[in-house]
């Protein structure tokens, strides 16, 4: 079974959004090799969304480029999921969004790299050697965080209060997951799995009984994917065509 | 036309002299990115590889290869990006790895899969350096100390 197109633009988009998400720590990080950090990991996001766009764009055919699909389609053509539109917050909800997010495509990657789509799987392969970095850097920040002072403490459970509601959809089926033979629901218990090793070193506990929001893989946004597209999508749109 | 009976052997001569534009010391072929090269008719194939997916020197690389084979007389030629199976640091040269040694950045070493104290330090040899960040200044290495020498230095990560 191949992949369907929407679901390499889910896929592409949910990369490229968090990683102009993170971006935005490029010279405001707390300290310099964080910085660093954080930016890289914004750069591995944008190269996953790189690859996955190149592959949408020749799925679509008619001359479509990558630079087109994350250019120049609208907020309600976007299929991101909420969590990674969220703006980027304090560094504990950088970090603990970055740790929940890199947690499941790391058990998604591990699935797909055997998917039928050999270029969906190879891409999945290239990048899942990537997310095992962001994984383990993510985890380790929730742990010192949680595990720190009583300010730091404070900061992760209050994100943690805000960003539980945002990680049920990337468990909610949509019809372009099921078309590709993908079964979201069979991940989430690896992943609560997988969180509950970390969120006990850091002492801290997963909500329970949340109302989960959704609408992302839709294409029902909240208010901010809006604003982070016009400033993405500004220069292309004045300048169509520009390069560097 | 006479360029196609060229050997293959002399476009990897070629491809010799093309750096990493990050890290000048190491050629392509070093760096194991090269992963195939054919003749199709009049058009030469030349496959690479990127080392990260976000790595923001490979259109860079693209643009040298084309330059220097245009220098040599090949103007038809076609690069094409394959990835699967994803590049490891495994297919790094040892000629290479002694030359990032040289140019002060510790080169991969197995002991050190996942980035942690004890990287032999590429200016004194020391192990007693310490692991300062995952992330270096480039996706491809992690930040070290050293602390009997104190210099700064950067590990090639094993990938
Ligand atoms: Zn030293």
């Amino acid at each position: 079974m191949k992949a369907t197109l929407d679901y390499i633009l889910h896929l592409a988009d949910n990369a490229l959004i968090l990683g102009q998400r993170n971006a935005e720590w490029c010279g405001h990080g707390p300290v310099l090799e964080q910085d660093i950090a954080i930016s890289n990991i914004s750069l591995d996001l944008i190269g996953q969304a790189r690859s996955f766009y190149q592959y949408a764009a020749e799925l679509k055919g008619n001359g479509t480029t990558e630079d087109d699909l994350a250019y120049l389609r609208d907020e309600r053509q976007f299929r991101n999921i909420l969590l990674v539109e969220q703006p980027k917050g304090d560094w504990a909800f950088t970090t603990l969004r970055q740790f929940l997010f890199s947690s499941y495509q790391q058990l998604l990657f591990q699935k797909l790299t055997t998917h039928d789509d050999e270029r969906l799987a190879a891409i999945s392969e290239k990048t899942l050697k990537e997310v095992n970095y962001h994984v383990r850097w993510s985890s380790e920040w929730v742990i010192r965080l949680g595990d720190g002072t009583e300010e730091s403490r404070s900061r992760i459970l209050s994100a943690l209060a805000s960003i539980w509601t945002y990680t049920g959809e990337m468990f909610m089926p949509e019809s372009f997951e099921t078309a590709s033979g993908i079964v979201v629901t069979d991940l989430e218990t690896a992943w609560k799995e997988k969180i509950k090793t970390s969120f006990a070193e850091a002492n801290i506990d997963a909500p329970e009984n949340t109302f989960m929001r959704s609408g992302g893989k839709k294409g029902i946004h909240s208010e901010h994917l809006g604003f982070i597209l016009a400033e993405m999508q500004y220069l292309q749109r004045s300048y169509p065509g520009c390069e560097w | 036309m006479e360029k196609i009976t060229d050997t293959i052997e002399s476009i990897y001569e070629i491809l010799g002299r093309v750096t990493d534009p990050e890290v000048p010391v190491l050629t392509i072929l070093d760096l194991g990115i090269v992963r195939n090269v054919a003749f199709k008719g009049d058009e030469l194939i030349v496959t690479i590889t990127s080392t990260y997916t976000g790595c923001p020197a490979m259109d860079m690389i693209a643009a040298n290869i084309r330059m220097e084979l245009a220098a040599a007389g090949y103007k038809n030629v076609r690069i094409e990006q394959s990835i699967r199976p994803a590049w490891t640091t495994d297919w790094m040269s040892e000629a290479g790895k002694e030359k990032l040694k040289e140019y002060g950045i510790a080169p991969p070493d197995k002991r050190f899969t996942i980035p942690e104290d004890g990287v032999g330090c590429p200016r004194c040899g020391s192990n007693n350096t310490r692991l300062v960040s995952e992330f270096g200044s480039t996706a491809c290495k992690a930040l070290y100390q050293c602390r009997d020498c104190q210099e700064p230095f950067d590990f090639f990560k094993c990938h």
